[in-house]
C-alpha cells in the first residue's frame, strides 16, 4: 500500500492564529455574549419589521408563531425545550389579546413591540452557543487524547499500550484535500465550511478536523436535538455551536437565526453549518441545499464590502467538505424514514428518532477498536458566487482571470446596494457550486462500490418492480454469482478511475488493490457494525445481503454520477 | 465606466432596430464587427437601410465597448455568438449586465469524446448559458417575443418580454426599452422564454413551407397548434416552464413568425416550398435562418435522447434528406393524434 501512505499522511499542525485562544473571534464573541443576544435581536427585529411592514401583518406573523409554537409544546415536545415553555406561550398570548383594549394606534404599537422583542430575546438567547475557553481545551483533549488511548489499547494489544503514541486519530480519520490553503485562508478572511450530513457524528467529527488542523474554533449551527443527549450536548456547547430548531419554522425564529449567523460572521468568526439541513435520509450526497443560512452568507459578504472594512478579513470563503464513511449509525432508521417520508411528506414532523449517550458511547468503543476507517475531503475554496480562489484569497473566473468580488454587488459599476432579490439568486447559485463540489470531491470507497454494484444489480433482475416492490422481496432469494459480480466491479471501477482522472470525484487509495482485494475490502467495510449486514458473502463464495434497505441505503453514495449503466 | 451609455452588438436588422428603440430613452454605443462597414456606417448614419438615430454612436472595439457601458445588448446570430464573447470576456466584469436578442442554440460537444458519449441537453447551450459559461457576468437576461425587425424599424405598436432570474435586469431593461409604440414585459423563467424563441423558429419554417404549397390558413392553424405542442413538448425536456410557452414569447411569437412573410425562417421554407434547393434558398437570403440550426440540433438531441419531435423530424427530412415539401407536409397533416393537447 505504498500509494495509501502518500495520500494519507499523518501530519502535525501548527496554529494558525499565533496569538493563540485569546486571539480568537469566537473568544471575543462568547465574552460579549449579552450584548451579541442583544445586538441580533435588534438586528432580527428590524428584519421582521421589514417583511412584515403593516401593524396587522405584524400582528399576524405573532399569532402564527405562537399557534404554531402552542402546536409544537403540545405535539411534539423535546428534553431540551426549557419547561416554562408554554407558561410563556400563553403570556404571549394574553398580551395579544390585550391590544384590542387598547384604542391609541400609537400605544399599540410600541405594546406590540414589546411582545415582539420578548419573543425574539428568548429566540436568541437559545439560539446563541456558548462557547467557553476552558472547555473546549478540556473537551478538544478528551476526543484527542482519550480517543489515542483507546485506539492504541485496542491495535497495539495489552495494558501498558495503552500509553503509547503510536496511533492517533489520524490513523482513522483521514483528512485529504486542499488542507494547507484552507489554513491559510483562515488568516485572510472567514471561512464558511459546509460539510455533507450523514450521521449524527458529523458534527463531532468536523470539530475535531478543525481543531486538528490547527485553526480557531469555528461558530456552527447543530441541530437542537443534539442537545437532547447530554454526552452531546457538552461537546456541542464546548465546540462553539449555536442552536437550530428544526421544528421551529415561524418566521420570527428563522430571521433570528440568519441574524445570528450573519452578525457572526460579519464579525469575522468562522462558521459552519450543514447546508442540507438534515442528515441525508435516503445515504445520497445532498442534491438540493436549504438556502437560509447559506443566504447569510452571501448577505454578510455584502454588508462587510459595505462597511469597506480595512482589516484583512472582510472577505468570505465557503469551504466544502465530504465526510466519507464506510459505516453510518443511523442507517436503519434513516432509510425507513426516507421510504416513509416519500409518499406523505407532508404528514411527517421533525422527530428526534434516537439515541441515548449509552448507544453513542457503545458505537464510538466499537468504532475506535475495531476499525473502519473515515475521510474527510476539504475541497477548493470558493467565493460567494461559488468561484475559486486561491490561497491569497483572490477569486478566479474559468478561465483563470482575477475576479473582484466586491463587483457583484455593485449597481452601475459604482455604489454597492443591497438587493434581497439578487442576493437570494446568488445565494441559489453558490448552493448549487457547493452541490457540484460535493460530488467533485466525494471519495470512493470499495464499500460504496460493492453496494452499488450490488443494488443496481438486483434492480436490474427485477425491472418490472417499482422501487418499494423491490424492497420487500425476500432477502434469502437474493443471491448474485461472484464471478458476474467481479465483472461488473471491473467495469465500474474503470469509469470510477476514468472519473477521477479528470477530477471528477475522488477515490478511496484502498481502490489501487487487485479487484479481489477491492470486493474483500468493501464487504468487510460496507455497513460493518449493523446487526444485519447489508452484504455478505455465502458459504458458496456469492454475494447476497441480510438487509436490502441498508443495501439500497449504502448504493444511494454512488447515486447522482449516471454511473448505473456501468453496471449493465 | 459611465451609467449613460448602453450598448447593442451587431448591426444587424435586428441589432440596429434594437441600437433605434434604446436611443428613445439613452445613449447608444452600437459594435460593428467589420471596420469597414462600421465607416460607412457611421458616414451614411444607416444601417440594414434602417437609419440610425443621432444619439448612436458607432464603434469596432469590444474594448471601448466594455469600458464605457454597464449594460450590454448583444444581438449577434448563434454561429458567431461564441466567438464574439470570447473576445469580449476579457473586458468584462462582474458589475455588467446582458440582455441577448439571439433566438438560437449553440451545439459544444467535448473536445475529447468518450466511447460512451451520448449527446444530451447538457451539450446544447442558449446563449445565456455560453454568456455564463464563457464570462464572469451572472447578470443575465434575454429578449424575446413578436419583434420582427422590419416592423420594429418602421415604428408599429410591439411589444416584448424580458427574462432573467435578477429582477433588476427586468427592470433595467424595462426602463431602457420601454417607449410609447414599445412595451416590455417581465418574466423570471430565462430559459423557457430563452427557449420559445429558439423553437418557435423551427414552426415558422413549416409554416413558409405550408405557405409555399398554396395550403391555405387551415392547414397553417392546424400546423402552428400542433408545432406548439410540440414546443412544449422539446421545451420541457430542455427545462423550461410550460408558462412561458403560452406567452407573449411563447405563442405571441410564434403567431407573428409563421404569419409575417417578412420572418427569415418563413420566407426560407416557402422558398424550399417552392422547389429551391436549400443551397439556391440560402443564397437568395441576406440573413440567418436561425431556425435551420435548430432543427439540426433539436433532431441530433432527439435522436440520441429518444425524444420523437415528429415536425421536426419531419422538417428535417425535407430540407436534408430530399423528402419532397408536399410529401412531407400531406404526412404532417394527416397524422392520427387522438388527444388534442397532451403536455400540460
Amino acid at each position: 500500500m505504498q500509494e495509501k501512505d502518500k495520500d494519507y499522511t499523518k501530519k502535525r499542525y501548527g496554529q494558525v492564529v499565533p496569538g493563540g485562544i485569546n486571539q480568537w473571534p469566537i473568544v471575543e464573541l462568547s465574552k460579549n455574549r449579552q450584548a451579541f443576544i442583544r445586538e441580533v435581536a435588534q438586528d432580527s427585529i428590524e428584519r421582521i419589521k421589514n417583511m412584515a411592514t403593516s401593524r396587522e401583518a405584524l400582528i399576524e406573523e405573532i399569532e402564527t408563531t405562537l399557534f404554531r409554537e402552542k402546536l409544537r409544546v403540545k405535539r411534539n415536545p423535546w428534553a431540551v425545550d426549557p419547561e416554562d415553555d408554554a407558561k410563556f406561550l400563553s403570556s404571549i398570548k394574553k398580551r395579544l389579546l390585550d391590544i384590542s383594549q387598547i384604542d391609541d394606534k400609537k400605544e399599540i404599537d410600541q405594546y406590540l413591540d414589546g411582545i415582539l422583542n420578548d419573543i425574539i430575546m428568548r429566540y436568541s438567547s437559545e439560539i446563541a452557543g456558548n462557547f467557553k475557553k476552558s472547555r473546549y481545551r478540556m473537551a478538544r483533549s478528551i476526543i484527542t487524547f482519550g480517543f489515542a488511548r483507546l485506539l492504541n489499547a485496542s491495535r497495539a494489544r495489552g495494558f501498558w499500550s495503552i500509553f503509547s503514541t503510536q496511533y492517533t486519530l489520524q490513523d482513522k480519520i483521514n483528512i485529504t484535500g486542499e488542507v494547507e490553503e484552507l489554513r491559510k485562508l483562515a488568516t485572510k478572511g472567514t471561512i464558511i465550511m459546509v460539510p455533507t450530513h450523514f450521521s449524527n457524528l458529523d458534527s463531532i467529527l468536523i470539530g475535531w478536523v478543525i481543531s486538528t488542523l490547527g485553526l480557531p474554533a469555528f461558530i456552527y449551527g447543530a441541530g437542537l436535538n443534539l442537545f437532547n443527549i447530554k454526552l452531546f450536548a457538552y461537546f456541542m456547547n464546548s465546540l462553539g455551536a449555536y442552536k437550530v430548531d428544526r421544528r421551529k419554522k415561524n418566521l420570527l425564529y428563522l430571521e433570528t437565526l440568519k441574524s445570528y449567523s450573519s452578525m457572526a460572521i460579519q464579525r469575522g468568526c468562522h462558521s459552519l453549518f450543514f447546508p442540507g439541513g438534515t442528515r441525508s435520509r435516503s445515504g445520497q450526497i445532498e442534491k438540493r441545499l436549504k438556502l437560509g443560512l447559506l443566504s447569510t452568507a452571501v448577505e454578510a459578504q455584502r454588508v462587510n464590502y459595505q462597511n469597506e472594512k480595512d482589516n484583512a478579513l472582510k472577505k468570505i470563503f465557503v469551504v466544502p467538505v465530504t465526510l466519507n464513511y464506510n459505516f453510518v449509525l443511523e442507517a436503519p432508521e434513516l432509510i425507513k424514514q426516507y421510504l416513509k417520508l416519500q409518499g406523505q411528506e407532508r404528514y411527517y414532523t421533525e422527530n428526534d428518532e434516537y439515541s441515548t449517550s449509552y448507544k453513542i458511547s457503545a458505537f464510538l468503543l466499537k468504532f475506535f477498536t475495531k476499525g473502519s476507517d473515515i475521510s474527510v475531503s476539504i475541497g477548493k475554496a470558493m467565493d460567494v458566487l461559488g468561484n475559486y480562489v486561491d490561497a491569497e484569497g483572490m477569486s478566479y473566473d474559468k478561465q483563470g482571470r482575477s475576479i473582484d468580488t466586491r463587483e457583484y454587488f455593485t449597481q452601475d459599476g459604482e455604489i454597492i446596494s443591497k438587493n434581497q432579490q439578487r442576493e437570494d439568486e446568488y445565494t441559489r447559485m453558490l448552493s448549487e457550486r457547493i452541490v457540484e463540489e460535493y460530488h467533485r470531491i466525494n471519495k470512493v470507497f470499495a464499500s460504496h462500490l460493492v453496494a452499488f454494484t450490488a443494488f443496481v444489480m438486483i434492480k436490474q433482475s427485477y425491472k418490472k418492480l417499482d422501487l418499494y416492490n423491490l424492497l420487500r422481496l425476500p432477502e434469502e432469494d437474493l443471491t448474485l454469482d461472484y464471478d458476474l459480480f467481479k465483472s461488473k466491479i471491473e467495469q465500474l471501477l474503470a469509469k470510477v478511475k476514468r472519473m477521477a482522472g479528470r477530477g471528477e470525484i475522488g477515490v478511496s487509495p484502498y481502490l489501487n488493490g487487485s479487484v479481489e482485494e477491492i470486493i474483500a475490502h468493501g464487504l468487510k467495510n460496507v455497513g460493518m457494525y449493523h446487526a444485519k449486514r447489508p452484504l455478505v458473502q455465502n458459504k458458496e463464495g456469492n454475494i447476497t445481503t441480510d438487509d436490502l434497505n441498508l443495501l439500497y441505503y449504502y448504493h444511494n453514495r454512488l447515486v447522482g454520477y449516471n454511473l448505473e449503466k456501468y453496471v449493465s | 465606466m459611465s451609467a449613460d451609455w448602453v450598448g447593442v452588438i451587431g448591426s444587424g436588422s435586428f441589432g440596429t432596430a434594437v441600437a433605434n428603440i434604446l436611443a428613445r430613452n439613452t445613449k447608444v454605443l452600437l459594435y460593428v464587427r467589420n471596420p469597414e462597414t462600421a465607416r460607412t456606417i457611421e458616414k451614411e448614419r444607416i444601417s440594414v437601410h434602417q437609419k440610425l438615430a443621432d444619439n448612436i454612436k458607432i464603434t469596432n472595439s469590444l474594448q471601448e465597448l466594455a469600458e464605457e457601458c454597464n449594460i450590454l445588448f448583444p444581438m449577434v446570430p448563434s454561429s458567431g455568438f461564441k466567438e464574439m464573447i470570447r473576445e469580449l470576456a476579457p473586458h468584462l466584469r462582474p458589475y455588467h449586465m446582458m440582455i441577448h436578442g439571439t433566438k438560437g442554440l449553440v451545439l459544444d460537444l467535448p473536445e475529447k469524446k468518450s466511447s460512451d458519449f451520448t449527446l444530451s441537453k447538457e451539450h446544447l447551450y442558449t446563449m445565456s448559458d455560453l454568456i455564463k459559461r464563457e464570462t464572469v457576468v451572472v447578470r443575465v437576461g434575454c429578449m424575446a417575443g413578436p419583434n420582427l425587425a422590419s416592423e420594429l424599424a418602421k415604428g408599429h405598436p410591439a411589444a416584448t418580454v424580458i427574462a432573467s432570474p435578477f429582477n433588476e435586469v427586468i427592470q433595467k431593461g424595462k426602463n431602457l426599452l420601454r417607449s410609447e409604440h414599445f412595451q416590455v414585459y417581465g418574466n423570471s423563467d430565462l430559459r423557457g422564454v430563452e427557449l420559445c424563441g429558439v423553437l418557435k423558429n423551427i414552426i415558422a419554417i413549416g409554416s413558409g413551407i405550408s405557405s409555399g404549397l398554396g395550403l391555405g390558413e387551415n392547414s397553417r392553424g392546424l400546423l402552428v397548434s400542433r408545432g406548439l405542442v410540440e414546443m412544449i413538448y422539446i421545451g420541457q425536456a430542455l427545462g423550461g416552464e410550460i408558462s412561458s410557452f403560452i406567452g407573449l414569447a411563447g405563442i405571441g411569437d410564434l403567431v407573428a413568425t409563421t404569419f409575417s412573410t417578412n420572418s427569415r425562417n418563413f420566407t426560407l421554407g416557402y422558398k424550399i416550398a417552392q422547389g429551391k434547393t436549400l443551397e439556391e434558398a440560402l443564397s437568395e437570403m441576406e440573413e440567418t435562418a436561425e431556425g435551420l440550426n435548430t432543427i439540426q440540433l433539436i433532431k441530433q438531441l432527439g435522436d440520441s435522447q429518444k425524444l420523437k419531435p415528429i415536425i421536426t423530424d419531419t422538417l428535417y427530412k425535407i430540407l436534408f434528406e430530399g423528402m419532397p415539401p408536399k410529401e412531407g407536409l400531406s404526412y404532417l397533416m394527416r397524422l392520427q393524434t387522438s388527444i388534442d393537447i397532451n403536455v400540460m
